[in-house]
């Protein structure tokens, strides 16, 4: 009698998933395969694919040096813009969090620039303010100082995509928020008749309690900035450059798979960028038990 | 008694040489500073929008004495851009995706949250890691399939996914949302008769709006701001979206036009903006309880 109630739930279940197991197998396990045969030929969409073994690799990591370019870039752009997300996140968190007024005026206007972060027409405002007569500038100009253009220069150009990426730091501004509020008072009353300064507070008993937030949007935003796309593509018109000082991974990734059709070579970038990330969220997930705080152990 | 006079004089101390009402202002001080820096480019633009050509670039100041409407005129049609059509376009994707999300993902998410079935673990452990999964390992063979069904020039590469619940992360979303729901609710609905499809339909979808529209407004930010799928997808100008007609603006006209670059940037903008005055409480509930970004 049970069995087959549940039988017949099973079965319910999975007209429900239906929709979304199509998608799995046909969008995302299927191609998932496809993409892992294609990393190894050579493919140009015209012609069948032909089976080149580790070529693709070889190249990537020999004789490439775009593709090297792609890599630093990437890496370099990962290592500055998430700390510092989540470094300004956790400070302005702070400043809001002890019963400032205004609180939901400034968090709302702290939030909209991570709805408008990721479009085009940002990123073209951005390539403006950044440019040689940008707005940037026209107010060091105001001081005497006088520069090229921001975003014409191999030397700086990467730094402002980092800016565009930081202005939209309210989601993880918010995130840190919700949790301070989740720190107990008494915590803090303790620490302060046990003769602990606000600094010391902060690092002995806010940060600790805060660390499964600051893994959670590590993991993330981490996740999220090896993806960055349009306002590298924007700001440097698909080129990646000046000299390929934005030639960020998915960018080039772009350019050889969809501009120059090599979709082997495409797939077996994407499978080191997959492979590289796993790696990343694996070391995550083991070090978390050496500096996550998850609740009294009792 | 000697620790107790060793703990309280630096916690005295430090409350007389610390006003609140100094550290307040300064607080505020500083919040508003970095608002300034933040948002003060974003007005810039709005406001630059509304001036003469010739003083777009040289004015770093909001006002100006002749508002003119010209660039609006101009970048509304400009040259062989269209940009009515596009906004027509990008409204079009846009309501499919969210239709297309909102009916895979409270589907999927309701199977997941109520009902018992076989592989459950295994296949809510899949769910999992396709929200971390990079979309570049299925990009290039989603593309050559796409390619294959001559969906190239269509909107269907970029709706169709939707409707087969590839963003998963609203799933989740949804799922957690559903397991709120107090489940006497459903045994109460079966006890009157009402099958699983009645009891979605009648009892935890009129109960899950806040995820509804929650998943509502995110999918609607995130088609509209969508680059990479049109600009793979659609090469045909007729099909173009906003994004992709801004970023063909900058390639047509080059710097000299910023004024109706930004003009079209600002209309870009706006039903963001509008959905952010309308449900600002919805969306920064949605990043707080969930995490969305």
């Amino acid at each position: 009698m049970k069995s087959s109630r549940t039988g017949r739930e099973g079965l319910t279940a999975y007209v429900f998933l239906s929709p979304w197991l199509i998608g799995i197998v046909l969008l995302t396990l299927g191609p998932m395969l496809y993409s892992a045969y294609l990393a190894f030929t050579n493919y140009d969409l015209l012609s069948p694919p032909r089976w080149i073994g580790l070529d693709n690799f070889r190249r990537m990591f020999t004789a490439d040096p775009r593709y090297l370019s792609s890599v630093r870039v990437t890496l370099v752009y990962v290592a500055v813009s998430v700390p510092l997300l989540l470094i300004v996140s956790m400070a302005l968190a702070l400043l809001l969090n002890k019963g400032i007024r205004f609180l939901s005026g400034y968090r709302a206007l702290f939030y909209l620039p991570s709805l408008m972060g990721a479009s085009v027409a940002i990123a073209v405002l951005w390539r403006q303010i950044f440019g040689g007569s940008g707005l940037v500038n026209q107010v060091l100009g105001v001081f005497g100082i006088e520069r090229g253009s921001w975003v014409g220069n191999p030397g700086t150009a990467l730094w402002t995509i980092v800016t565009l990426n930081l202005w939209a730091f309210g989601a993880t501004m918010i995130i840190f928020l919700a949790g301070l509020r989740q720190v107990p008072v008494e915590l803090h009353e303790a620490a302060a008749v046990d003769g602990a300064g606000p600094i010391r507070r902060f690092f002995s008993v806010t940060l600790p309690l805060m660390t499964p937030l600051i893994f959670f949007n590590l993991l993330l935003d981490t996740i999220h900035a090896f993806q960055a796309f349009t306002g590298a593509f924007v700001v440097s018109r698909g080129s990646g450059g000046p000299a390929d000082s934005t030639l960020f991974y998915t960018l080039y990734l772009y350019q050889q798979g969809f501009a120059e059709l090599k979709m082997g070579y495409a797939s077996a970038m994407a499978w080191a960028l997959v492979i590289v990330l796993a790696a990343f969220t694996g070391f995550l997930f083991l070090t978390a038990k050496r500096w996550v705080y998850y609740g009294d152990e009792r | 008694m000697t620790t107790v006079s060793i703990t309280a004089r630096p916690l005295l101390g430090r409350r007389r040489t610390r006003n609140p009402l100094v550290i307040g202002l300064v607080r505020h001080a500083v919040l508003i500073a970095v608002l300034l820096v933040m948002l003060y480019p974003v007005v810039w633009m709005v406001a630059a929008s509304f001036r003469p050509t010739a003083e777009v670039m040289n004015s770093l100041g909001l006002l100006s004495r002749n508002y003119t409407l010209d660039n609006y005129r101009n970048g509304w049609s400009a040259g062989q851009l269209d940009f009515s059509r596009y906004f027509l376009n990008s409204i079009a994707i846009t309501a499919l995706s969210i239709a297309g999300n909102l009916f895979a993902c409270s589907l999927t998410a309701y199977a997941f949250a109520r009902l018992e079935f076989p592989l459950k673990r295994v296949l809510f452990g899949l769910l999992l890691g396709t929200m971390l999964l990079p979309y570049h390992v299925t990009l290039v063979p989603q593309y050559i399939l796409f390619n294959e069904l001559a969906w190239m020039n269509t909107y269907l590469p970029l709706v169709v996914p939707k409707w087969l619940g590839a963003e998963a992360f609203f799933i989740f979303l949804m799922v957690q949302f559903i397991r709120t729901l107090p489940r006497e609710l459903d045994d109460a609905a079966r006890i009157d008769g009402c099958g699983h499809w009645r009891t979605f339909s009648r009892i935890v979808i009129p109960l899950s709006l806040p995820a509804i529209g929650t998943t509502a407004l995110f999918t609607f930010i995130n088609s509209w701001n969508d680059f990479l799928g049109p600009l793979l997808y659609l090469n045909r100008p007729e099909l173009w979206t906003v994004s992709l007609g801004l970023n063909s603006f900058l390639d047509v006209t080059g710097e000299s036009a910023y004024g109706s670059l930004f003009a079209m940037s600002t209309l870009a903008l706006a039903p963001i903006v509008g959905f952010f005055l309308v449900a600002q409480k919805l969306l920064i509930e949605g990043v707080a309880t969930t995490g969305l970004k």
